[in-house]
Formats: C-alpha cells, sequence, structure tokens
C-alpha cells in the first residue's frame, strides 16, 4: 500500500500521543487531537499566568493605601489580567481544546475540514501569545484590555504589541470558526443528522459563526487605533475630529458577542454532561440547539448595554435595554432543560457532574445580576463599579472557566487514557466551588455600596468586603493547584480508562482512550441520537 | 445494528499515516472561502460604518475634500480593475476546458492589470504627498478643517488597506500560476484557482464601493 514509505516512523497500533515521537512532530501535526493538546498546554500556562496578575491585585487590595504596587502598576497588572484572560484563556479555552479534540470525533470524522489551516491557527494563538509575553518584558500596556481611546493613542506605556497580539489571537479565533462550520457542514458521518449532533456541536456551530461575524470587527478597530497612534490618521481622538464614542461601539460590537464566544461552548459542555450523568436523555433537544443559535443572533444585537453611561440617545438605550433583556431567554431556557433533563433522572454524582451543577448555580447568579445592569436606571447606580466585576466574573469564570475544568474532567479519561483520583478531584472542586464565591460574592456588596472598579485604593469602609475577597482568592489558587495537581499525577500514574467510563452515547466514547491517531479507519453510520442510553449496557470507570 | 463503531478491544486500527485523511472537497473548500470573504466584508464594512458615520456628521467638508481627488485616476482605475475581473474569470473558464496556457496567460494579463491600478494609485498618492496631503503633515492640519482631516484619514486608510489587498491577491495569483504550471492545480483540482479568483473579485468589489465614495461626493 502507499503507506509504506511513511511506515518506518510510524506506529499503526500506537495512539495520537505516541504514533510519532520528538517536538518536530507535534510543531509540524495536522492532527485536531495534538493540536488540541498544544492549545491546552499554552492556555493552561496562560490561565496561571492571568491567575498570577488577579492574585496581584487582590493582595493589593488587601488594605487600603498603596501596599506594594503603585498606581500605575497596578493598571499594568489589571491590564495583563485582562488581556491574557480574555484573549488568551476564555475565548480559545474550550473551543480550541475540547472543540479540537472532540468536535470532529463526535460528527463521525477523522479530522476538522481544513487540518492545515488549523495548525495556521494554533500558530497565530502561539506567535499572539509570544507577543503578549513580550508586551510584559517592555512593561505592560496600562490602557485596560478594552484599549479605549483616546488614552489608548497617546498614553506613554507599550501598546503596539499588546493590541497586535489580539489582533493576530482574533485571526486565530476566525480560522479555528472556520473550520468548524465547514467540519459540521461536510464532513458528518452517514446518518449523523443535524437532529443527532450532540449539543456540545451545536454549542460550538453557533459559536463559529459569532467568530467569524464579530472577530474581523475588532481586527480593524484595532488596527484603526494603531494608525490613530503611529500615523496620527484621525478617527476616534475628538481633539482632531474623531469620535471616541463610535470607537466604543466598535470595541462592543465585537466584545459583547464575545461573550457568548466564550459561554456558549461551555453550555454544549454541559448539555453534554448533564444527561450522562442523570442516565436520561437530554429534555427539549431542539429548544437547546435553537437557543444556542438564538442567543448567537441576539447576543450580536446588545452590545450598547456597555456604554448606557457613555452618551447615547435615549431611544437606543431603551432599545439596547430590551434586547438585553431578551438575551436572556434562551439561556433561561438552557437551564430550564437541564434541570428537567436532571428531574427524574438516575443522577450519580461524579466530577464532571459537580462542576456542571456548579456552572448553573454560578452562571444563573451572573446572569441575573447581567439583568440588573441591563435595566437602564439601576446601571446608571452600579456602572463602572465592583458590582460589574463580580458579575463578570461569576459569568464567565464560574461559567466557562468552571467548565472548562469541568470538561478536562469529562473527557481527561478519553484524552489521555488514565483515570484521575475522584476523591482529590472532588475535594478540590468543593475548595474550588467555596473559595470562587468567597472571592467575588462580596465585589457585588462593595459595588452595590459605590467601590468603583479598577482602582488600586479604596476608602477604609470598603475594607472587609476586599479583605474577604482576597481570602478567597487564596482559597481559589490553593484548590486550582489541588485540581491540576491531581491530573498532571493521573496523567502519569492514573490507572488505565476504559473506553466509556461514563456510559455516554457520543461517538468520542465509542473510540478507544486514547484515540489512534485515524480514530475511524473504517467509515461509520450513526444509527442512534446523541442521549440514546438504551444501548449502552456494560460500562465501568 | 446499534453500535454504530468501532469496540474496546479494536486495536487494528489501519492508519494511513500521510495525509489526507479528509478527502479534497472542493464544496467544502467554496464554503470556506466564502467564509473568509464574508470577514473580509465585515473588516471593510466597519471602514464604511465609520465613512457614513463622518460624512453625516463632516458632510460639506467631505464634499470639499472629494473635490481634492483627480476623478480621471479613479476612473481609469476603475476599468483596469474591471477588466482584471473579467479575465481572472476567464482564467477559470479556460482551466475547466483543460485550456493550460491559455489560463496562464489570463492569470498573467490579470496580474499586469493588478500592477497597473497599484502604480497609478501610489501615483496617485505621491501626488497627494507632494502637495503636503498626507496623514499628520501641517499643511493638512494648518489649511483644512477637521472634517476634511478626517476624510483624508479615512481615503488614506481605505485605499491603503485596499491596496494592501490588491499586493495580497497579486502575489495568491502568482502562486496559482506556478502551481498550474507545474500541474498541481488542474480541472479536477480547481479549488486553489477558483478561491483566488473569488479573492481578486473581492479585491474589485469594494473599489467598486471606494470609488464613488471618495471621487464622486464632490
Amino acid at each position: 500500500m502507499a503507506t509504506h514509505s511513511v511506515a518506518l516512523d510510524t506506529d499503526s497500533r500506537a495512539d495520537y500521543l505516541h504514533a510519532t515521537k520528538g517536538l518536530a512532530s507535534w510543531l509540524t501535526t495536522t492532527d485536531h487531537k495534538r493540536i488540541g493538546i498544544m492549545y491546552l498546554i499554552m492556555i493552561v500556562a496562560f490561565f496561571f499566568f492571568g491567575a498570577t496578575m488577579g492574585i496581584l491585585m487582590r493582595l493589593e487590595l488587601f488594605s487600603p493605601g498603596q501596599q506594594f504596587l503603585s498606581n500605575g502598576a497596578y493598571n499594568r497588572v489589571l491590564t495583563l489580567h485582562g488581556i491574557t484572560m480574555i484573549f488568551l484563556f476564555i475565548i480559545p479555552s474550550i473551543p480550541a481544546v475540547f472543540g479540537n479534540f472532540f468536535l470532529p470525533i463526535m460528527v463521525g470524522a477523522n479530522d476538522v475540514a481544513f487540518p492545515r489551516v488549523n495548525l495556521v491557527s494554533w500558530y497565530c494563538y502561539a506567535i499572539g501569545g509570544l507577543f503578549a509575553i513580550i508586551s510584559v518584558g517592555l512593561g505592560g500596556p496600562d490602557t485596560g484590555w478594552t484599549f479605549y481611546v483616546p488614552y489608548t493613542a497617546t498614553t506613554n506605556a507599550n501598546v503596539l504589541i499588546p493590541i497586535l497580539a489580539a489582533f493576530i489571537l482574533g485571526w486565530s479565533s476566525i480560522l479555528t470558526g472556520l473550520n468548524f462550520i465547514v467540519t459540521v457542514h461536510r464532513l458528518r458521518a452517514p446518518g449523523m443528522w443535524w437532529t443527532r449532533l450532540p449539543l456540545f456541536v451545536w454549542g460550538h456551530y453557533a459559536t463559529a459563526w459569532i467568530q467569524i461575524v464579530a472577530t474581523p470587527v475588532i481586527g480593524i478597530t484595532l488596527l484603526l487605533v494603531l494608525m490613530e497612534r503611529f500615523l496620527h490618521i484621525p478617527i476616534f481622538d475628538p481633539a482632531v475630529g474623531g469620535d471616541p464614542i463610535l470607537y466604543q461601539h466598535l470595541f462592543w460590537i465585537y466584545s459583547h458577542p464575545a461573550v457568548y464566544i466564550m459561554v456558549l461552548p461551555a453550555m454544549g459542555v454541559v448539555s453534554e454532561i448533564i444527561p450522562v450523568f442523570s442516565r436520561k436523555t437530554i429534555f427539549g433537544y431542539k429548544f437547546i440547539a435553537a437557543s444556542s443559535m438564538a442567543i448567537a443572533t441576539i447576543g450580536s444585537l446588545v452590545w450598547a448595554h456597555h456604554m448606557f453611561t457613555a452618551g447615547m440617545a435615549d431611544l437606543a438605550r431603551v432599545v439596547f435595554s430590551l434586547l438585553t433583556f431578551l438575551v436572556a431567554i434562551p439561556s433561561g431556557i438552557k437551564i430550564l432543560n437541564w434541570l428537567a433533563t436532571m428531574y427524574k433522572g438516575s443522577i450519580y454524582l461524579r466530577v464532571p457532574m459537580l462542576y456542571s451543577l456548579a456552572f448553573i448555580f454560578l452562571f444563573s447568579i451572573g446572569g441575573l445580576t447581567g439583568l440588573i445592569q441591563g435595566a437602564l436606571a439601576t446601571d446608571v447606580h452600579i456602572h463602572d463599579t465592583s458590582f460589574v466585576v463580580a458579575h463578570f466574573h461569576y459569568t464567565m469564570f464560574g461559567g466557562t472557566g468552571v467548565m472548562f475544568f469541568g470538561a478536562l474532567h469529562y473527557w481527561f479519561p478519553k484524552m489521555f487514557g488514565r483515570m484521575y483520583n475522584r476523591v482529590v478531584a472532588t475535594i478540590g472542586f468543593s475548595t474550588f466551588f467555596i473559595g470562587f464565591n468567597v472571592l467575588y460574592f462580596p465585589l457585588f456588596l462593595a459595588g452595590m455600596h459605590g467601590m468603583p472598579r479598577r482602582y488600586a485604593d479604596y476608602l477604609p469602609e470598603y475594607t472587609i468586603y476586599h479583605r474577604i475577597s482576597t481570602i478567597g482568592s487564596w482559597i481559589v489558587v490553593a484548590s486550582l493547584l489541588v485540581v491540576v495537581g491531581n491530573l498532571v499525577y493521573a496523567y502519569f500514574r492514573g490507572r488505565k480508562a476504559s473506553v466509556n467510563p461514563w456510559g455516554a452515547a457520543t461517538l468520542e466514547w465509542t473510540v478507544p482512550s486514547p484515540p489512534p491517531t485515524h480514530q475511524f479507519p473504517k467509515p461509520i453510520t450513526v444509527t442512534h441520537g446523541p442521549y440514546d442510553y438504551s444501548q449502552i449496557k456494560d460500562w465501568h470507570e | 445494528m446499534s453500535e454504530p463503531v468501532t469496540s474496546t478491544n479494536d486495536l487494528e486500527h489501519v492508519q494511513p499515516a500521510a495525509h489526507p485523511v479528509v478527502p479534497y472537497d472542493p464544496v467544502a473548500n467554496q464554503i470556506g472561502m466564502w467564509l473568509f470573504l464574508f470577514t473580509e466584508f465585515v473588516l471593510f464594512g466597519i471602514l464604511f460604518i465609520c465613512f457614513a458615520v463622518y460624512l453625516y456628521e463632516y458632510k460639506w467638508q467631505f464634499e470639499k475634500g472629494s473635490g481634492e481627488l483627480n476623478v480621471a485616476f479613479g476612473t481609469i482605475n476603475t476599468l483596469i480593475l474591471l477588466t482584471s475581473s473579467l479575465t481572472v474569470a476567464l482564467a477559470i473558464a479556460a482551466m475547466e476546458r483543460s485550456r493550460k496556457s491559455l489560463c496562464v496567460n489570463l492569470l498573467t494579463i490579470t496580474v499586469i492589470l493588478a500592477m497597473a491600478f497599484f502604480m497609478i494609485k501610489s501615483y496617485e498618492w505621491g501626488m497627494k504627498f507632494e502637495h503636503g496631503i498626507y496623514p499628520g503633515s501641517t499643511h493638512l492640519l494648518e489649511d483644512f478643517t477637521k472634517g476634511e482631516n478626517v476624510f483624508f484619514g479615512l481615503y488614506f486608510t481605505m485605499t491603503g488597506l485596499h491596496g494592501l489587498h490588491v499586493l495580497i491577491g497579486v502575489t495568491l495569483l502568482l502562486f496559482v500560476r506556478h502551481k498550474i504550471q507545474r500541474d498541481q492545480v488542474t480541472p479536477a483540482r480547481i479549488s486553489l484557482l477558483e478561491n483566488s479568483g473569488l479573492y481578486w473579485h473581492l479585491v474589485d468589489l469594494i473599489w467598486i464601493f471606494l470609488f464613488p465614495l471618495f471621487y464622486l461626493i464632490s
């Protein structure tokens, strides 16, 4: 056969991790699974960098007055925290790692539609990450992750490198989304109807459309900022005839849909985990799938709710407020359906299920407090306070961040062929859950009482909230070390995982753990839905 | 019936290590290209939105700024670019009929037309620079209104970004031409040529909007 020439350096029986050896074989791979793993390593590394920045802020805020960070240094730490967590962690987290790894397997394909483009996308991410690291070496930007003009056009801090980083990372995101859309359209196995697609795939399909529609907006907007700064082309600076509100509109036209890029994949993971651990088919499959598309559509039309106090026509504010309330409906539909799936199910509480339940709890708090800000009158009161900070950490970290770890615990046996220690993982999860609420809930209260966000200092009456919050951050860090340490230990020493440890019915649980490079050597035909457990009889962890 | 795929102890995975694991699929390539073109539309679309916003804000300044541009250059360039779109479409048609050398020649003509466009555009920019009209120039800041400054800012940004796309398009067309000569693009594997053609039409289409908006509003 034609495979003779390459058979020398390829072990045909080895899994994807051991099929070929050496760093070069990884850096030139087009295997979607390996690319997913390469993303995983970088994304976790950047997560810990961003978390370190967060800890520095929390330590500075432990007491009023200056501790060890000057105001300028605090601004830089805050900006690095934001850029790292948003562009390098949350946006790529679930799609780039688990989407890359599992979306093709779940639709019955051997790879994404454009494997080489997929590798290009990873390199965009790597280069963007490298630029972010360089920008730290240059002192870091001090603009906040929003790069608001005119300040960004005039600040003395280096903003060129971080803006280029965000620009390049945008292309990584676009190419991943493009690949997913074409994969879902063209590479579904026979019998994998649209109504048999796992909801994880539906979530990524909706996400991919937002990535393609919205990301170019931030790309061109950031380019305009650079042209304003370096070529003195007047676009946004009012001193030379530009309009800074226009910048804010353009920025949020991307950056609000981006929060759905962040959360829709997480919702997809929840939709996978809950039926498996409830031993019951998903309730309202079509509603969940449609609500993903509805969130993607309506979510693209609500951006100006970030600008209620920035100066806008009253009519526009009312319309954007109304649309903001509308976007809560599909999210509510999902939560209702998850709860209805659990109702009268045979629930067994394994670690992934715990994370999913935490998601529902934390994301509900995050989502409902979002409505408080979507209402015009209350938003004027809490705008730019730490209430907002608490809100988006509940949605982003409590939502997407939690499900990143939830997905890791769900698919770890499949990705690495090993089981982790369930007791340690549960302890890690529980401390995380407690620490998370200790860390962020006080910020709601402080914000209600007027604590402004992004400030390095505060009045003494806010001390108690900040103290509790900082203590919470220590608990979160300790728990994350337990969680990650447990998984790393499992990778080396964990017992071998079976093909289908959870008794799930989606296609990835039919291939070996870990999968071989070509997971489907023979064409397959799909004969049942993704949550049909009637055929799953004997399964063991 | 029920179990769609392989089972636990299926270690007999045959692994053809070389690509493609994904079969050649011209439809997938087309969808992918259109999605990519869509991102380009959004990219320029945002610039057109900026243009609309500032046209509303600085109506007469924009009209006055437009009067500074040379309509003759713009018209000639429009004709050149439209013709190049025709030649690239003919090149694809030639390839579909397996007429390789005709296809290569038509691509050569397309590239020449593209370079002609680019040179005229550069000359036009150079003339503006000579008259002291370039971003941040003292002439522009002192003798023109804010609105005209914004107009020229957008003019240089949008035609500049378009010019960059022309250069990328030329590179792409030359690359395809090379691939055709080495028989790596054939009527059976035509996606690369088709997609490059689509890209070139995009470059043309954007200019079709840039031309009236900048040159013909005075």
